[in-house]
């Protein structure tokens, strides 16, 4: 006898060719699953997107001091004195003599979304003037950097493409005063790059905030300082009740709160829609396995074996779904990967982001339609196997 | 002439439902190496599961099946499979080929279960054409044949792994009575020339004077006297 393996191959061709045969059924079977997979690749690229913007926004060698228990900046609160306190620190880094350190203050200000036309929470931040020096991937693309002091902005690249009304040279009015943005800055795959910058005294003042600050960013020698700099600051009763943790680390966290929500969206979707899927994929395969009957039956008397027919169905089932998984990933591509869109950030501030289709995410998609292959024939399969090879069956 | 098969005591019964259906009860018989057998009788009244039993393609209840004296009710489900596709070759009343595969790759199809050369298994394939008269038609798929075409496709089909038995369920009853004799002439060849069992089960008394005896079957019973010509 020749191996199982050529047995399998004799019907699986068969199984394969004649697929044109129950083409609207195939057809639809490998639509619904590549629906699948675009709906899940969706919000599993979104969520990707948006970690690698918010967890690629932070540097190691950069120590951020927020209150403690402070999801985000929004919530955190350092006072003036502990600021002049954290500048004196360990391991701080100079320029001409003066310690790289911004106190920050990030409030919301209101933007109107070009896709929709609505209104949407935008973050506006206050930095230092040495706010600037600590982000060294950003880099000013048009117009200049604000005069300290003065009522002027720069405006990231993301949120002017994704917001009107901040455009370079433009003057805006944000809670009765007036501004003048004087400069577009980018900083690519970075949550700043969503934000509005202007001097920290000003926005202090402009916001009735005086005095106020919300974070302290600390530029320090090397990533390896970042420990050091934590344990002198923990050891200074002065600072009780601040965190101080490297941007990496705190940007790592935002990220996993920011995420969970569009993970948890595209798995309880994207498994609803693979349930379907598969019901799809099974009303398929046995509708193959019932207009092959008698051809099973057929085959099964001149001695094909059953694990034959069993593999066969198999491999038509994953076979419609891969070519359903791979048809999906092209529609992730085509529609949306590397497309901008924002979202609400963890500050309830507008995020600006792409989304991020990985090879891991794009692999996780196949595996899912490939799962949704193996369950959509295995039942078909095993009803083509414990087919009886008896002549009335092959007679139809 | 030696026994081919031989049946002893064979019962089989099906239950359908709460009622079980007897078929055979201790049917005894048996068939020359040679031999061209016309199974007639009304339906239900056991052809179809007598050739099913004779095939390997359904087991007795009790009793015995020889053949070649090896018994083959006593085979495993997959020693069955793989001793049907040696021994013997089916022939359907609706031929049964595959409708995307060639008149030569639908031959070929028994041959896929051997150890042949794929260049070997095209030298036979072409010889079982040849016999059936449908060299020229290799290549053609069986919806570009006629049914007598696809019924000669069925027979080369049956005959390329060279079996002792060939069984035969209404080989004609799809076809018109000219195609029908030039199907039964090529099955008598079969079993003239080639030395080819075949058993036959047939509706058709015109079919059946091409085989060398008929044997009448009603409620799972052959007549006696024919049995024991």
């Amino acid at each position: 006898m020749a191996s199982l393996l050529d047995q399998i191959g004799a019907v699986t061709s068969l199984n394969l060719r004649s697929i044109p045969q129950r083409g609207a059924m195939s057809v639809a079977s490998v639509v619904a699953v590549a629906l699948t997979i675009a709906v899940l690749l969706f919000f599993l690229a979104l969520a990707n997107g948006l970690r690698s913007t918010v967890e690629g926004s932070g540097s190691e060698d950069v120590a951020i001091a927020i209150r403690e228990g402070s999801n985000a900046e929004l919530n955190s609160v350092v006072t003036r004195d502990q600021l002049a306190i954290l500048a004196t620190g360990p391991n701080v880094a100079q320029r001409d003599g003066v310690p790289v350190v911004s106190g920050e203050l990030l409030v919301i200000v209101d933007g109107v979304k070009r896709s929709s036309g609505t209104n949407a929470n935008m973050p506006f931040r206050g930095i230092g003037p040495e706010g600037l020096a600590l982000r060294r991937s950003v880099n000013i693309t048009q117009g200049r950097m604000f005069s300290p002091g003065t009522n002027e902005i720069v405006v990231g690249a993301g949120l002017l493409r994704e917001f009107s009304g901040f455009e370079f040279g433009q003057t805006i009015r944000i809670r009765g005063g007036e501004w003048q943005v004087v400069g577009v800055f980018e900083a690519p795959g970075m949550v700043f790059e969503s934000e509005l910058w202007a001097d920290i005294a000003v926005t202090q003042s402009l916001f009735n905030r005086p005095n106020v600050y919300q974070t302290m960013r600390i530029q320090l020698t090397s990533p390896a300082a970042v420990q050091a700099y934590r344990t002198w600051a923990e050891g200074d009763t002065r600072l009780n009740g601040l965190e101080i943790l490297s941007e990496r680390d705190y940007y790592a966290r935002q990220a996993s709160q920011s995420t969970q929500g569009f993970m948890a969206i595209a798995w309880i979707l994207g498994i609803m829609m693979a349930i379907g899927a598969l019901a799809g994929a099974l009303n398929t395969m046995y509708s193959s396995v019932a207009a092959r009957a008698s051809e099973i039956a057929t085959l099964r008397i001149i001695g094909f074996s059953g694990w034959a027919a069993f593999f066969g169905t198999m491999v038509e089932a994953l076979a419609l779904s891969a070519l359903g998984g791979v048809l999906g990933v092209i529609i992730a591509f085509v529609a949306f990967n590397g497309r901008t869109t924002s979202t609400l950030g963890s500050g309830f501030t507008q995020l600006v982001f792409k989304f991020d289709l990985s090879p891991s995410i794009i692999a996780t998609a196949i595996v899912v339609a490939i799962i949704i292959g193996l369950f959509g024939g295995l039942l078909p399969g095993i009803r083509a196997a414990r087919q009886r090879p008896q002549l009335e069956l092959a007679s139809g | 002439m030696t026994d081919l098969i031989r049946l002893s005591d064979v019962e089989k019964s099906y239950v359908r439902g709460k009622e079980k259906i007897v078929i055979f009860d201790k049917l005894t018989m048996r068939i020359e190496a040679g031999d061209f057998v016309a199974i007639m009788g009304p339906s239900g009244s056991g052809k179809t599961t007598l050739l099913n039993l004779l095939g390997g393609t359904d087991r007795p209840d009790k009793g015995a099946i020889e053949f070649d004296d090896k018994h083959i009710e006593k085979l495993s489900e997959g020693q069955l499979t793989a001793w049907r596709s040696v021994n013997v070759g089916f022939i359907f009343q609706f031929y049964n080929l595959m409708p995307i595969l060639t008149a030569a790759q639908n031959v070929e199809l028994p041959l896929l279960l051997t150890k042949l050369s794929p260049k070997k298994r095209r030298e036979n394939v072409a010889t079982a054409l040849q016999i059936v008269g449908l060299e020229d038609r290799a290549k053609h798929r069986p919806r570009e044949m006629s049914g007598g075409q696809q019924q000669r496709v069925a027979i080369a089909r049956a005959i390329v792994s060279d079996p002792k038995l060939l069984l035969c369920d209404e080989p004609t009853g799809d076809l018109d009575r000219t195609t029908a004799d030039e199907i039964l002439s090529t099955l008598q060849t079969l079993n003239r020339e080639l030395g080819k069992t075949i058993i036959m089960v047939t509706h058709d008394a015109e079919a059946a004077k091409f085989a060398k005896r008929v044997l009448h079957l009603d409620k799972g019973r052959f007549d006696e006297r024919e049995l024991a010509a």
